[in-house]
């Protein structure tokens, strides 16, 4: 299977996870948006040099993926090229911040280092739990839920047709390069000359199909609003699940809880 | 059912694809829209759509086309895209069926109970939970009509309905459409499948109507045919010694 291809199949796979079934796939997606973002305001907000803290943030993307059986490898897999882009924001702070910190036997470690891991852990954590919310919960869903925030349909509207635009992007791509590679033996990729013409025709034809789509899905009724999306109405386990985890990060937030169990089991 | 009044159409203000276009089709007909390349087919059929919008008038089930009656002219008239991978753009063939019918106000209930006839009609249950792309084109195409038949639409147009099909899968679309007691508009270069499907053709040229009739008689007319830019179906051609 070719890069395309198989960016395809990637595609539509995260669409065949969020159509599983689980506890996690099965919350009112509002639900889990909610405490998505929440979670990642936690995240974010921990300060720079409060590791033990933040470190305790895992545990809301681990046991979800346990419940949800989504593996977490396959998260990490799925967002391999953006997870060094993350990892790599915080690479200078090491050198900009000297403050000791910490004594490990003979190595001392600095703020830089330990804000360069915190800042890490942000990025991953938040990845992990933007990932949780698109494996479990369809585009569809997603957008439903925005607009029982309020959000302007016309933005939903943009978000999911960028979502469908990609697919049909790829599948331009696939089928210009094909139609390339077959007149242009033993050549990698596309020639530079050729760049300008492909990229256009790319943009005309994948509009075109585009446009076709959106015809398709205004013939049949489409306004903005997400009516299709099959959302039950926000029951107790929902709201359940929104009060624990909102209290939970909060607690994590708030109290140091590794220094509490550290005292609790040491003294 | 249908009725277009002078209708003209233009894409670029100057020269009209569809030019002082009147015709009218009633309750039930089945009708094959032909002609070559350019000749306006597509253009009819999206001006019947409300996709766009020229000069004269427009009826459809008694609603005259405008931006009011639009959203219920719609819903009314359902449409079969020439391409079914821009038609089915869920992730399953249930959830592209259920597309229509909840966004016009159905339950889930109701409309799983839509979808569930419409596909026991056409033989197709065990494509109810198939994902789209991992679906063959044949059934694609028939997933697009039973799309379009689970909104219980009064007019059903399709836009070469059996181009890139086997010829059983072809024959299935064929047999298929003459099952459909709606109102048909079909445009094809396929004319053994008008032939097979329509009880009248109208032909197209350069925007205005040649020949509306029988399919027999138009599809039998070697020259009329000849003339513009067609030749006569397959199955009348006689070419097998």
């Amino acid at each position: 299977m070719d890069k395309l291809s198989h960016a395809q199949s990637e595609l539509r796979e995260m669409d065949a996870l969020a159509a599983e079934c689980s506890p996690i796939h099965a919350l009112h997606p509002l639900c889990k948006l909610l405490v998505t973002v929440f979670y990642i305001a936690v995240t974010v907000s921990f300060p720079k040099y409060n590791f033990s803290g933040l470190v305790m943030m895992v545990l809301y993307p681990v046991i979800a993926f346990q419940v949800s059986g989504i593996p977490v490898g396959l998260c990490f897999y799925k967002l391999r090229l953006v997870l060094p882009l993350v990892c790599a924001v915080g690479l200078a702070n090491p050198f900009l911040d000297h403050t000791p910190l910490l004594q490990l036997g003979t190595i001392t470690v600095t703020g830089g280092v330990v804000s360069m891991v915190t800042l890490m852990l942000k990025g991953v954590f938040s990845l992990m739990a933007s990932f949780l919310l698109i494996a479990t919960t369809s585009i569809d869903a997603i957008c439903a839920a925005l607009r029982k925030l309020h959000v302007p349909g016309i933005l939903t509207t943009l978000l999911l047709l960028t979502y469908r635009y990609i697919g049909v992007m790829l599948e331009e791509v696939t089928v210009m390069t094909e139609a390339y590679s077959l007149r242009a033996p033993g050549q990698k990729g596309i020639h530079i000359s050729a760049w300008g013409s492909f990229l256009g025709q790319l943009l005309m034809r994948s509009m075109d199909r585009a446009e076709e789509l959106y015809s398709s899905m205004v013939l049949r009724g489409f306004n903005g609003n997400f009516f299709y999306a099959d959302i039950s109405p926000f029951c107790l386990n929902d709201l359940l699940y929104t009060a624990v985890c909102a209290a939970a990060f909060l607690c994590a937030r708030i109290f140091d809880i590794p220094g509490l169990l550290g005292s609790f089991f040491v003294g | 059912m249908i009725e277009f009044q002078n209708v003209s159409f233009s894409y670029d203000g100057t020269a009209p694809v569809v030019e002082n276009l009147s015709f009218s089709i009633s309750k039930g007909e089945s009708v094959g829209l032909i002609g070559a390349n350019g000749a306006g087919k597509s253009t009819i059929m999206k001006l019947l759509l409300g996709l766009l919008s020229g000069q004269g008038q427009i009826w459809v089930a008694g609603l005259e086309m405008n931006k009011q009656n639009l959203p219920k002219i719609r819903q009314t008239v359902g449409f079969v895209l020439q391409d079914s991978d821009n038609q089915m753009f869920m992730p399953t063939v249930y959830e592209d069926m259920i597309f229509g019918p909840r966004n016009y106000g159905l339950t889930k209930e109701q409309a799983e109970q839509r979808v569930d006839d419409v596909l026991n009609r056409l033989g197709l249950t065990e494509l109810k939970h198939r994902y789209n792309h991992k679906i063959s084109g044949g059934e694609k195409r028939m997933a697009a009509i039973a799309t379009i038949l689970a909104m219980e639409p009064e007019v059903i147009l399709m836009d070469e309905p059996s181009t890139a099909l086997d010829p059983v899968n072809r024959r299935t679309v064929i047999n298929t459409i003459n099952t459909l007691p709606q109102t048909k508009l079909i445009a094809s270069h396929d004319l053994d499948m008008i032939l097979d499907t329509c009880g009248r053709v109208i032909l197209l040229s350069h925007g205005k109507i040649v020949a509306d009739g029988s399919a027999e008689s138009i599809l039998r007319d070697r020259v009329l045919l000849e003339a513009n830019r067609m030749e006569l179906p397959f199955c009348l051609q006689g070419r097998h010694k």
